[in-house]
């Protein structure tokens, strides 16, 4: 008999006993250690997801403030533009004005220095007149520049006009101190006695003269009683002078800037 | 020569006795309980593991894979029974290869037993998972007159299981016994290496067999396309 049955029974209990030990041994450590493993891994994969979840964010979050620094910088940069743009506009104003006022500084300056020019030359131009007179006085007539103006102002006082007698007798009758002749030279005593004469002759009340010379009456004779005058220089005659020079100057500076014909551009050429 | 390690007393008391069989497969079941308490000793449960931890991870794995491919959803729930089924079967033909070893399923006895569990886990596992009379009835499909072939099959192909393992195990000690007298160089090596490929192949048969079984009297008779016998090789 091949089969023996109490070999049997205790082979199926063996097979049962087995069973249990392998279950308990074998498969439910194996099992369990696979479990853990693979929540391990569920947990690490779990957690890497949330950290790429978060690194995600994290970059959105990057990216935004990029893009609002971005723009603010953009802002920044407009607004300092135009505040380059104002201050440069500020600065050529201020430079403008500066130039200007330079300008017109100069320009002031220039005006002055031609008027002392212009008072230098006429000044000098005393000097050498009444220089000039005096020599041809001398040398033709034989006389003095002195004589002559002093008779040539004792004239004058005696062929004034009603009103101005009127005006200066009245001044020389309410002066108080003596009647004040003043010339640019020292008058001879012959002309000082003619000018007391037509005075004397020519208004009822007696005037007492004091004569004074002053450097800046070039080639005059003057009289001052109580605020009224009596004059004669060689100003007119520089006055005429003057205008005659400055026709000439500018008749030449006219012809001066005028450009010639044969040199004028052609305006196409010049605005091509 | 025995023709099956139940001729191998050891002691004997009436009915009571301790043949080949039962020490050989005592044995075996130390060595694979020992081995298993040793390797899942120090079991990890990070990514590095052991040699050892890495390949029962791999066989209990790929028996949990088998046993779903077969059709059976919860694997965890039969892997005890037949995973244990495969690695007995399996430890008891490898063990040929050591010197005077003589594997317990070359015993009819130990087949017989092991098909025994299977003819008793069937229902069992039927049942457990249907309820009794929705097993029972399905004894009754597709008609009522199917019934004695039905149990006729369920007894047949537990005889067959016990029969086949076996014929295959004993034929190949035989062989083996039978070479070794007649040319005792390089033959019975090739017949050994061969009888190891015969007994893996005999343990997944007869494991895959038991869980095409289960499935069969769990799963197959909630349809008609699943009510067809199970395949026998």
């Amino acid at each position: 008999m091949l089969i023996d049955w109490f070999t049997v029974g205790a082979q199926a209990l063996n097979f049962l006993i087995l069973v249990w030990l392998m279950k308990r041994f074998l498969y439910q450590p194996i099992l369990d250690a696979i479990d853990a493993r693979e929540r391990r891994v569920a947990a690490e994969l779990a957690d890497a997801a949330a950290k790429q979840a978060e690194a995600k964010q994290e970059r959105d979050d990057f990216r935004q403030r990029n893009e609002a620094f971005d723009q603010q910088r953009a802002e920044l940069l407009d607004k300092a533009r135009d505040e380059a743009k104002t201050e440069r506009r500020r600065l050529l104003d201020e430079a403008r004005a500066a130039t200007d006022a330079l300008q017109a500084q100069r320009r002031q300056t220039l005006d002055n220095d031609a008027r002392e020019l212009n008072q230098a030359i006429s000044q000098r131009t005393r000097q050498e007149v009444f220089a000039i007179a005096r020599k041809a006085l001398g040398d033709l007539a034989d006389t003095s520049l002195e004589e002559r103006l002093g008779n040539v102002f004792a004239q004058r006082l005696r062929a004034l006009d009603e009103t101005t007698r009127a005006g200066l007798a009245a001044a020389l009758g309410s002066a108080a101190g003596p009647t004040v002749v003043r010339s640019a030279f020292d008058l001879p005593l012959p002309q000082q006695a003619a000018i007391q004469q037509a005075l004397d002759e020519t208004f009822p009340a007696k005037a007492n003269l004091k004569f004074e010379t002053a450097a800046d009456l070039i080639a005059g004779i003057e009289l001052a009683a109580n605020g009224q005058k009596v004059a004669w220089s060689i100003d007119d005659y520089l006055a005429s002078l003057e205008q005659a020079i400055r026709d000439l100057l500018e008749s030449q500076a006219s012809r001066g800037s005028a450009p010639p014909h044969a040199t004028e551009p052609k305006s196409g050429a010049a605005t091509a | 020569m025995h023709l099956s390690p139940d001729e191998m007393i050891f002691w004997h008391y009436g009915v009571l006795k301790l043949n080949g069989t039962i020490v050989f497969t005592w044995a075996l079941m130390l060595v694979l309980a020992l081995g298993s308490k040793l390797v899942t000793r120090k079991l990890s449960t990070g990514l590095e593991r052991s040699r050892w931890q890495n390949l029962l991870e791999i066989v209990v794995s790929a028996i949990g894979r088998q046993i779903e491919d077969v059709g059976l959803r919860h694997p965890r729930k039969y892997l005890p029974f037949l995973g244990t089924l495969f690695l007995f079967i399996a430890a008891a033909n490898l063990g040929t290869i050591v010197p005077g070893y003589e594997p317990p399923t070359g015993s009819l006895s130990t087949t017989a037993a092991l098909a025994l569990c299977v003819f008793v886990a069937v229902p069992l596992f039927g049942i457990a998972d249907l309820g009794l009379r929705r097993y029972l009835k399905s004894y009754t499909e597709p008609t009522l007159l199917m019934l004695p072939f039905n149990i006729i099959s369920e007894l047949s192909r537990t005889l067959a299981l016990a029969v086949r393992l076996f014929g295959n195990m004993m034929s190949g000690v035989m062989i083996i016994g039978i070479l070794l007298t007649i040319t005792p160089f390089i033959f019975p090596i090739v017949m050994t290496v061969l009888g190891l490929l015969t007994g893996i192949v005999q343990a997944y048969i007869f494991s895959i067999l038991a869980a095409v079984y289960i499935a069969a009297a769990t799963r197959t008779r909630k349809s008609e396309t699943d009510s067809r016998p199970a395949p026998t090789p």
